[in-house]
C-alpha cells in the first residue's frame, strides 16, 4: 500500500489530533478537560476511517459505517463519563482529578 | 433481509428475553411482588441456561459477521455459569436497605454487560466486535459507581470510565489502521492481506489493538485501574469484574489474534505477547504481596492470572484454546468462591482487610475453609482444579516447541511459587495466627451459603472430573480451521 500526497494530507492532521488527545489526557487536571481530549482522540479515528475509505477503498462503505458508529459510542462514552464527574462533584465538591487519591498502589 | 439468520444466535435471544422480562417486572409490578426480584432473576437465569444447553446452533448470521460455533457455544455457557453464581450471591447485597430501590437496574446492567461479552466472543467482525466491547465496559461503569453513598465507588467509577474510554479510543485507532491496509474489518479477509512481511503500519496497529485489549485484560503496562475500581466496586460487580468480564475478553482476545493476525504470529505478536506476558506474571505478583486490602489483593492476583491465561493465546493451537476456557471455567469457580466469603464478611462487619482474618478459623470454620479452598485452588495446589488448569495451559504452551516458550513457562512456574507465598498469607492468618478475632461468628444467608457451596463442588470436582478437559478439546476441534494461518 502507497500513501499519496492528498491522504497525507488528512492523516497527519488525524494524527496530530490523536497526539494532542493522548498528551491532553495524560496532563489535564480538569475532569471536563479530560474529556475534551477523550473526544479528540475519537474524532481522530473517525477521521482515520473516512479517509481511508475515501481514498484507498472508494468502492465500498465499511469505513463510514463504522465512523458513525464510532460517533454512536463516543456520544454514549461521553454521556456516562459526564453523569460519572456530576457525581463525583456531588461528593468532592470539586472535578480536579488530583482529588481522586484516596486509593493509591 | 432474511430475518431467520437472528435463529442463528439462540444464546443472544435467550438472554434478551431474560433481560425484557427482568425489565417488565422491575417497572410494572406492584411493590409488595417486587420483593421476589432477585429470586426471580435467578430463577430465570437458570433457566434460560439450562434451556439454551439444548440446541447449540452453528453457522453465520449477517453475512459472516456472526458465527456461531460449538466453542463459542460452550465458552457462553461458561460464563453463564459464572453469571449465575455471581447472580445468587449478590441476593443478600441487592436486598439491603441502601440498594433496595435500585436493585432492578443492577440486574439489567449486569445482563446488558453480558449480552455484550457474547456479541463479543461471536464477532467475526470489528464493528461488531466493537460495538459488544462497549456495550460490555460501558454499564459496568455505571455498576461501579452503583454505590452512592461511599466516595471509593465513585473514584473508582472515575478511573475505570477515563481507561476504558482511553483504552477503546486508542483500539479503535489501531483498527483505523487496519482498515487502511487490508480495506475490510472481515477477520478472514483481514487474515488473508496481512500474511507476508509485515509494514511497519502494520505493526504499530497490532500494538494500538493489543494495548486496546490489554486494558480490558488488566495486562501489566495498562494494569493500573485494576486495583483501584476493585477496590472501590462494590463487591458483587468486581466479582463479576474479575471473571466473567476477563474471560470473554480473554476468549475474544485469543480469537482476534490467532484468526485475524495468525500470518504475523513469529513475526510480529509473539514478541509482544511474551513481554506482556513475563511483566503480567511477575508484576502482578509482586504487588500482590504487600496488598492488606483482601479486595485489592484479589485484583493483583487475578492480574497475574491473566498472565497465565494468556499463555493460551501464545501457545496458538489447539490445547492452548481449549486449556485457556478450562482455565476460565476454574478460575471462575475459585475467585467467585473467595469473593463469596470476602461479601459475606463484608455484608455483615463491613471489613475487607487481611488483619480482620486473623483466628477466622475459630469463628467461622466454614468460611475459613472454603477460603482455604479457594486460595489453594488460585495458587495450583494438585488437588484441587486450578494445579490442572495451570497444567494444562502451560502443557498447551510448552507443545509449540519453541525455546524461547519453554523459558517462559519456567518463569511462569517460578512465579506460581511466588503466588503460592502470598495466597498462604491468607490462609495462614485465618488458621495459624494467634490474637483476638474482630469477625464475630457470622450466620450467612442460605443465598451466599449455596453460592459457596456451588463454588467449592466446582473446585473439588472440576480437576479429577477429566471428561470436562476432554470435552472442551472436542469442542475446540470444531473451529480448528482458524489456526491454519498461523506461522
Amino acid at each position: 500500500m502507497k500513501f499519496d500526497l492528498t491522504i497525507l494530507m488528512y492523516i497527519i492532521p488525524s494524527v496530530i489530533m490523536f497526539c494532542c488527545g493522548v498528551y491532553g489526557f495524560i496532563t489535564r487536571k480538569n475532569m471536563i478537560a479530560i474529556l475534551i481530549s477523550l473526544e479528540l482522540m475519537l474524532n481522530a479515528v473517525d477521521i482515520n476511517f473516512v479517509v481511508f475509505n475515501r481514498y484507498l477503498f472508494p468502492g465500498q462503505m465499511e469505513g463510514m459505517m463504522f465512523s458513525l458508529f464510532a460517533i454512536a459510542i463516543a456520544a454514549g462514552e461521553t454521556a456516562l463519563a459526564i453523569a460519572i464527574v456530576i457525581n463525583v462533584y456531588r461528593v468532592v465538591k470539586n472535578v480536579d482529578i488530583r482529588e481522586l487519591t484516596k486509593m493509591k498502589f | 433481509m432474511d430475518y431467520s439468520q437472528f435463529l442463528m444466535m439462540p444464546q443472544e435471544i435467550g438472554l434478551l428475553i431474560v433481560f425484557l422480562l427482568v425489565f417488565l417486572f422491575d417497572t410494572f409490578m406492584p411493590k409488595r411482588l417486587q420483593t421476589s426480584l432477585s429470586y426471580i432473576t435467578c430463577v430465570l437465569f437458570a433457566v434460560y441456561t439450562a434451556v439454551s444447553m439444548i440446541c447449540p446452533l452453528k453457522g453465520m448470521a449477517f453475512a459472516g459477521m456472526f458465527e456461531s460455533t460449538a466453542a463459542t457455544f460452550v465458552m457462553k455457557q461458561i460464563l453463564n455459569i459464572g453469571m449465575l453464581i455471581v447472580l445468587i450471591q449478590s441476593i443478600k447485597w441487592a436486598n439491603e436497605d441502601f440498594t433496595i430501590v435500585r436493585r432492578g437496574e443492577f440486574y439489567e446492567l449486569l445482563l446488558v454487560t453480558l449480552f455484550g461479552m457474547y456479541l463479543m466472543i461471536s464477532a467475526r467482525h470489528f464493528l461488531l466486535f466493537v460495538i459488544g466491547l462497549e456495550s460490555a465496559s460501558l454499564p459496568l461503569a455505571a455498576l461501579v459507581a452503583f454505590d452512592k453513598k461511599r466516595y471509593e465507588s465513585h473514584e473508582a467509577a472515575a478511573k475505570y470510565m477515563f481507561t476504558a474510554m482511553f483504552s477503546s479510543a486508542i483500539f479503535m485507532m489501531g483498527l483505523s489502521f487496519v482498515y487502511g491496509i487490508a480495506g475490510s474489518l472481515y477477520f478472514n479477509d483481514i487474515a488473508f492481506k496481512v500474511a507476508g512481511t509485515p509494514s511497519a503500519l502494520l505493526i504499530v496497529a497490532l500494538a494500538f489493538v493489543i494495548s486496546g485489549v490489554g486494558f480490558k485484560l488488566s495486562l501489566v503496562p495498562f494494569h493500573l485501574w485494576t486495583a483501584d475500581v476493585y477496590q472501590g466496586a462494590p463487591t458483587a460487580v468486581t466479582s463479576y469484574l474479575s471473571v466473567i468480564s476477563k474471560g470473554a475478553a480473554a476468549y475474544a482476545f485469543l480469537i482476534i489474534m490467532v484468526q485475524t493476525f495468525g500470518a504475523v504470529y513469529s513475526q510480529v505478536w509473539e514478541w509482544m505477547l511474551y513481554a506482556l506476558i513475563i511483566l503480567t506474571i511477575t508484576l502482578g505478583n509482586l504487588f500482590a504481596i504487600r496488598q492488606r486490602n483482601l479486595k485489592r489483593f484479589l485484583a493483583f492476583s487475578s492480574i497475574s492470572q491473566a498472565g497465565y491465561i494468556m499463555l493460551g493465546v501464545i501457545a496458538a493451537n489447539e490445547i492452548g484454546m481449549a486449556s485457556l476456557m478450562y482455565y476460565v471455567l476454574v478460575y471462575i469457580f475459585s475467585n467467585l468462591a473467595a469473593f463469596g466469603v470476602i461479601s459475606a464478611i463484608e455484608n455483615k462487619t463491613g471489613r475487607v482487610g487481611m488483619d480482620d482474618y486473623n483466628g477466622l478459623y475459630h469463628t467461622n470454620p466454614k468460611l475459613a475453609f472454603t477460603m482455604m479452598l479457594a486460595m489453594f485452588s488460585l495458587g495450583g495446589i494438585p488437588p484441587f482444579a486450578g494445579f490442572f488448569s495451570k497444567f494444562f495451559i502451560f502443557m498447551g504452551a510448552v507443545k509449540t516447541g519453541e525455546v524461547a516458550i519453554y523459558i517462559l513457562v519456567l518463569i511462569a512456574l517460578i512465579n506460581t511459587i511466588i503466588s503460592l507465598y502470598y495466597y498462604l498469607l491468607v490462609v495462614k492468618a485465618m488458621f495459624i495466627v494467634e490474637g483476638d478475632c474482630v469477625v464475630p461468628r457470622i450466620k450467612s444467608e442460605t443465598s451466599e451459603r449455596l453460592g459457596m457451596t456451588i463454588c467449592t463442588l466446582g473446585i473439588i470436582l472440576i480437576g479429577p472430573a477429566s471428561c470436562i478437559y476432554t470435552f472442551l478439546t472436542l469442542v475446540v476441534k470444531d473451529g480448528s480451521s482458524m489456526f491454519c494461518f498461523i506461522q
